[in-house]
C-alpha cells in the first residue's frame, strides 16, 4: 500500500471522537480514588481515635508526605503519557516528598532521645503497612495503567514507574488514616518500601502492557 | 521545520479532528513528507525502510490524535511520535539503535516524496478479518468513497465508517505487536 493510500483511508476516518487524554486522566484519578476509598474502608479503615489525631503534627505531616507524592506524580504521568511534552519541571517536583520526608526524619531525631530511634522506627505496624499499602494501590494501578495505554507515553517502563508511585502516594494518604505509628522514621522505611512495591509493579505493567 | 509550518499544520489538526476530511488530508500529505525527510535522515544503517517508519508513525498519529493538547504545538508531537516508532523499528528488528536521538535532524527535516516497495502494511492489512480488510483496501488502494463503498458492498455508509475505523486501529496494533515485522 503506497503512503498516499493510506492517507486516504485515514481522511475518511478523520473526526475524532476519542475523549481527549488530559480528560481521561481526571476520570482515571477519581474513579483509583474511589477505588482506594473503597477497599480502605473494607478491610482496614481509620483509627478509632483519628479525632484526637488530627492534633498532633507527626500525624497531619504523614498526610503532607503522601499528597506531595500523589500530587506530583499526577502532572509527571500526565507530562510522560503524551508524546513531545516537556517533563523536565514536573520531575523536577517530583523530590518534594522524599525532600519532605528526609527533612522531618532529621527534625524526629533532634526531638527524640537516641534510646527511642529504634523502637521508633520499627514500629508496631510494618506488615500491616507492607500488606495494605500495596492492597489498595494495586485498583488504582491497575487504572493508571490502562491509561497509559490509551495515552502514547514514549517511554513506557518510565511512566509504569510514575504510576506505581502514583498510585502509592494515593494508597499510603489512606493508610495513614489507619496507621498509629506517626513517627517520620517508620514513614520513611515501610512507606517508601511498600510506595517501592508498586513503582515495581508499575515498571512491569508498563513493560508488559503499554504498547502502542 | 518553521514557525509558519507548525502554525498551518496546528489549524489543520484542530479542524481535521472536529471533522474535516480536506484539512485531515492536507495534515496529513505535508506531516507525512516531513516526518519523511526526518526519518531518512536518522537511519543511518540498513534493515529499516523508511517508509514502512513513515506509515507507521502516520498510523500512530492517527489512532493517538487524542493525546495531542489543542493548545500546544503539533510538531513537536509529530516528531516525539516518529523518533518512537523509529526506535521502535530498529528494537523489533533486533538490532542495536544506530540513530541519534538527537533534536537536530528535526531542524533539517525537508519534505520529501515516498518510494515504493513492499510494505509491512501490507501484512498488517492481510491479517486483519475479511470485512474490515475489504473495506480498508476499498477506500485505500481502489480509492474509493465511503459512499461508493457501502454501495459496491451492500452495506450502510455507517458500517463502512465502523469497519474502517477498527480496521485502521487494528492495523496500528499489529505494527505495535513485537513478534510482527520481517524475518
Amino acid at each position: 500500500m503506497r503512503t498516499d493510500d493510506l492517507i486516504k483511508a485515514l481522511d475518511a476516518d478523520a473526526r475524532s471522537t476519542a475523549m481527549p487524554l488530559g480528560t481521561a486522566w481526571w476520570l482515571a484519578a477519581g474513579g483509583a480514588a474511589v477505588i482506594a476509598a473503597v477497599v480502605f474502608w473494607l478491610t482496614i479503615g481509620p483509627r478509632a481515635d483519628i479525632a484526637t489525631a488530627m492534633h498532633t503534627m507527626r500525624f497531619l505531616a504523614k498526610f503532607v508526605f503522601t499528597a506531595a507524592l500523589a500530587v506530583s506524580a499526577f502532572a509527571l504521568i500526565r507530562a510522560l503519557s503524551t508524546p513531545g511534552a516537556s517533563t523536565s519541571r514536573a520531575a523536577a517536583w517530583m523530590i518534594a516528598a522524599p525532600l519532605l520526608v528526609v527533612i522531618a526524619v532529621v527534625l524526629e531525631l533532634l526531638s527524640v532521645p537516641a534510646a527511642e530511634w529504634g523502637t521508633r522506627l520499627v514500629g508496631s505496624n510494618m506488615v500491616i503497612c507492607l500488606t495494605f499499602i500495596p492492597l489498595i494501590g494495586i485498583g488504582p494501578l491497575a487504572v493508571f495503567i490502562a491509561v497509559l495505554r490509551y495515552g502514547a507515553p514514549t517511554r513506557p517502563v518510565l511512566a509504569g514507574t510514575v504510576a506505581g508511585l502514583l498510585a502509592g502516594g494515593l494508597a499510603a494518604t489512606f493508610y495513614a488514616a489507619h496507621c498509629f505509628d506517626d513517627s517520620p522514621l517508620f514513614v520513611a522505611t515501610w512507606y517508601t518500601m511498600a510506595i517501592a512495591i508498586l513503582a515495581a509493579l508499575g515498571a512491569l505493567g508498563g513493560r508488559l502492557f503499554v504498547r502502542w | 521545520m518553521t514557525g509558519k509550518d507548525e502554525a498551518e499544520l496546528s489549524r489543520l489538526m484542530r479542524a481535521a479532528i472536529a471533522g474535516d476530511e480536506k484539512a485531515y488530508a492536507d495534515f496529513l500529505r505535508r506531516t507525512a513528507a516531513l516526518v519523511r525527510g526526518f526519518i531518512r535522515r536518522k537511519i543511518v544503517q540498513g534493515g529499516v525502510d523508511p517508509e514502512d517508519v513513515v506509515q507507521e508513525t502516520l498510523l500512530a498519529i492517527h489512532v493517538k490524535r487524542h493525546t495531542w493538547r489543542q493548545d500546544l504545538a503539533v510538531l513537536p508531537w509529530v516528531y516525539a511520535i516518529a523518533r518512537f516508532k523509529l526506535i521502535d523499528a530498529f528494537r523489533r528488528r533486533g538490532r542495536r539503535i544506530e540513530i541519534e536521538i538527537d533534536e537536530i535532524a528535526e531542524t533539517f527535516a525537508e519534505p520529501e516524496a515516498e518510494t515504493v516497495s513492499e510494505r509491512d502494511i501490507d501484512r498488517a492489512l492481510d491479517g486483519l478479518p475479511p470485512a474490515q480488510r475489504s473495506v480498508v483496501s476499498s477506500v485505500s488502494v481502489e480509492g474509493r468513497s465511503i459512499r461508493e463503498t457501502a454501495a459496491k458492498y451492500g452495506i450502510s455508509e455507517t458500517a463502512v465508517r465502523v469497519s474502517l475505523h477498527r480496521g485502521l486501529a487494528a492495523i496500528a496494533k499489529r505494527f505495535g505487536a513485537k513478534q510482527f515485522g520481517r524475518e
